[in-house]
């Protein structure tokens, strides 16, 4: 066998396996689009479950799935911009920016339920939040710091020296060429960074098991003291934990959360193509 | 007063810098102020290497080694399944595949990352479960084997993006060097640039085993949660995530099982953390080149 030969069917198999791996995602997306599709009703939005969740819609798992993505971005994304901007700005190439450096690798790999344990004591019973969207959010909040950081920052660096330059030899203090200079032109990184944050918020279970997530309540929370369903929870409650469930409203439930989070991924990848295409430097 | 409020803002941008490092010690400090309780109770060779898992029996019986077992079987047969595949992926996409084709396969990645677990853990209980079942004539396809699968799945993504970044980040004069030599482009990739790109593929790979140790819903979903030690791939197993997420709803806040469950965490704690540090090293040991 010649070694271009050899190269051939080297080549060949590692085609394979790509299609190894792009296939099944692709038939993932299309089994659940396809079973899923007849659930998709007006009525399936927006009504509550009924006949313990065999029956009725996701409503109320929507919202609350909603209101905890919105509480994670709320405490998330200032202190990961924030941490960002240090990282970028004034931090020395010193054992402190290593060890911070360190610190984000590791609270990225941290296994998602470990974030639900420590989310249980801190929030739910040493800060006596009870279980509630507060300690979702915050559990949530902190799960997604590193991937808003990581995000903001790369942003940040990207944005070319010459900027920060001209701006401080124009007599601009450090804070004043970060917030009018530096951020700005910064900002469609930091945007897609939160959107993927948003993204991983939205279809996590483990993190919220123990800090918020109800089994069933068919109400729409009144404080952030209350406990919410949620869409991930509930799609690993009617497929586990209830027997006798149409397939079509669990398969519908798988759609919207693929949905939703598609869908927040996309608007991200949207805006990251854009800002490509206008990038003057 | 301008000045002020600049050293405000930069004293907040200094806390919020720390926030990480803060947080990191916080989740360790609450894992170890609730797990440790439990040393009054189980020594911790009793503890992780006692045989059997039953936490409500009178006394409970509270040794990890079958969910140890448990963790390390999917595991293992994610890592073989996926480390070959991943990599031969990042290969392919780094270096042969023709733009378009790279762009959907990255795009296919890119999608497969973003799918949640629980919908990735219900798609596998509907299709890959029965599939199982039937392939081995088993009674349940609820099996360690069939967690391997959906988790090797799962770690792609992470193993195909840093083992990619790690190949982009090889010289370009190394590989222009062995073309130059007469070598032929599949003998560049393999005698060239695999070797020079070989600690961030080994970073690489140990990310995407730490994502596959510390997987939850999927886990839960799909291996069956039966909790005695495994003889087979094709038994039900449980896993240490899958124990914590399954269990600490129905346990008592102070009671042993609870201690017990913040234990594991505490185990898992320090796998994932060595596991980062380990190749973060490995990450950087390639850039200084």
């Amino acid at each position: 066998m010649t070694s271009l030969q050899r190269q051939k069917i080297a080549f060949a198999l590692l085609f394979l396996a790509n299609l190894l791996v792009i296939v099944p995602v692709g038939l993932i997306v299309f089994i659940i689009i396809q079973k899923g599709w007849p659930a998709m009703t007006w009525q399936f939005i927006t009504d509550i479950p009924r006949q313990g969740m065999r029956a009725g819609g996701i409503f109320p798992a929507i919202v609350g799935t909603i209101y905890l993505v919105s509480g994670a971005i709320v405490f998330a994304l200032p202190v990961g911009l924030l941490a960002a901007i240090y990282l970028s700005e004034y931090a020395k190439d010193n054992l402190l920016t290593r060890i911070i450096k360190l610190a984000i690798v590791n609270l990225a790999g941290v296994p998602s339920v470990v974030y639900g344990l420590f989310g249980l004591v801190l929030f739910v019973s040493f800060c006596k939040f009870g279980a509630s969207i507060l300690s979702g959010s915050l559990t949530l909040g902190i799960m997604i710091l590193p991937i808003i950081i990581t995000a903001s920052r790369e942003a940040l660096e990207s944005v070319p020296h010459v900027f920060r330059e001209v701006s401080l030899s124009l007599g601009a203090s450090k804070w004043q060429t970060i917030r009018h200079i530096v951020l700005p032109n910064a900002i469609p990184g930091i945007i897609t960074g939160t959107i993927l944050g948003i993204g991983r918020a939205a279809g996590e279970t483990a993190p919220i098991l123990f800090t918020v997530a109800a089994f069933y309540l068919p109400r729409l929370p009144s404080s952030v003291f209350d406990q919410v369903m949620a869409l991930p929870y509930h799609l690993y409650v009617i497929s586990t934990q209830v027997p006798n469930v149409d397939p079509k409203i669990t398969y519908g439930t798988a759609l919207v959360l693929l949905i939703l989070v598609l869908f927040v991924n996309l608007i991200a990848i949207i805006i990251r193509a854009r800002f490509r295409k206008k990038k003057k430097w | 007063m301008r000045k002020i409020k600049e050293f405000i803002i930069e004293k907040l941008i200094f806390f919020c810098g720390l926030a990480s490092i803060f947080f990191v010690i916080l989740i360790f400090l609450f894992l170890l102020k609730e797990g440790l309780s439990l040393l009054t109770i189980v020594g911790p060779f009793e503890f992780l290497a006692g045989k059997s898992w039953y936490p409500i029996s009178e006394p409970p019986q509270l040794g990890i080694l079958p969910l140890i077992l448990g963790s390390l079987f999917v595991t293992i047969g994610a890592a073989i399944i996926s480390v070959p595949i991943g990599i031969a992926c990042a290969v392919y996409i780094a270096e042969i595949a023709p733009a378009k084709i790279k762009e959907v396969l990255k795009a296919g990645i890119e999608l497969l990352a973003a799918i949640p677990s629980v919908v990735l853990g219900f798609i596998g209980m509907m299709t890959l479960v029965p599939w199982v079942k039937n392939l081995f004539d088993i009674p349940t396809g609820l099996t360690a084997f069939s967690g391997s699968i959906m988790l090797a799945f799962m770690a792609m993504p992470t193993i195909v993006s840093i083992a990619e970044d790690a190949l982009y980040s090889v010289p370009k004069s190394y590989k222009e060097g062995a073309l130059a030599l007469g070598a032929t482009h599949w003998q560049t990739i393999y005698r060239v640039i695999l070797p020079a790109a070989s600690s961030g593929i080994v970073a690489a790979v140990m990310l995407g085993i730490g994502r596959v140790i510390g997987e939850t819903m999927a886990v839960m979903m799909i291996t069956g949660n039966a909790a005695a030690i495994p003889k087979s791939i094709l038994q039900p197993v449980r896993t240490l995530t899958a124990t914590i997420a399954a269990e600490m709803g129905e346990t008592v806040v102070g009671s042993e099982h609870y201690f017990a469950l913040f234990a594991i965490g505490i185990v898992l704690f320090v796998i994932s953390f060595a596991i980062n540090v380990t190749s973060d090293f490995f990450l950087h040991k390639d850039q200084r080149v």
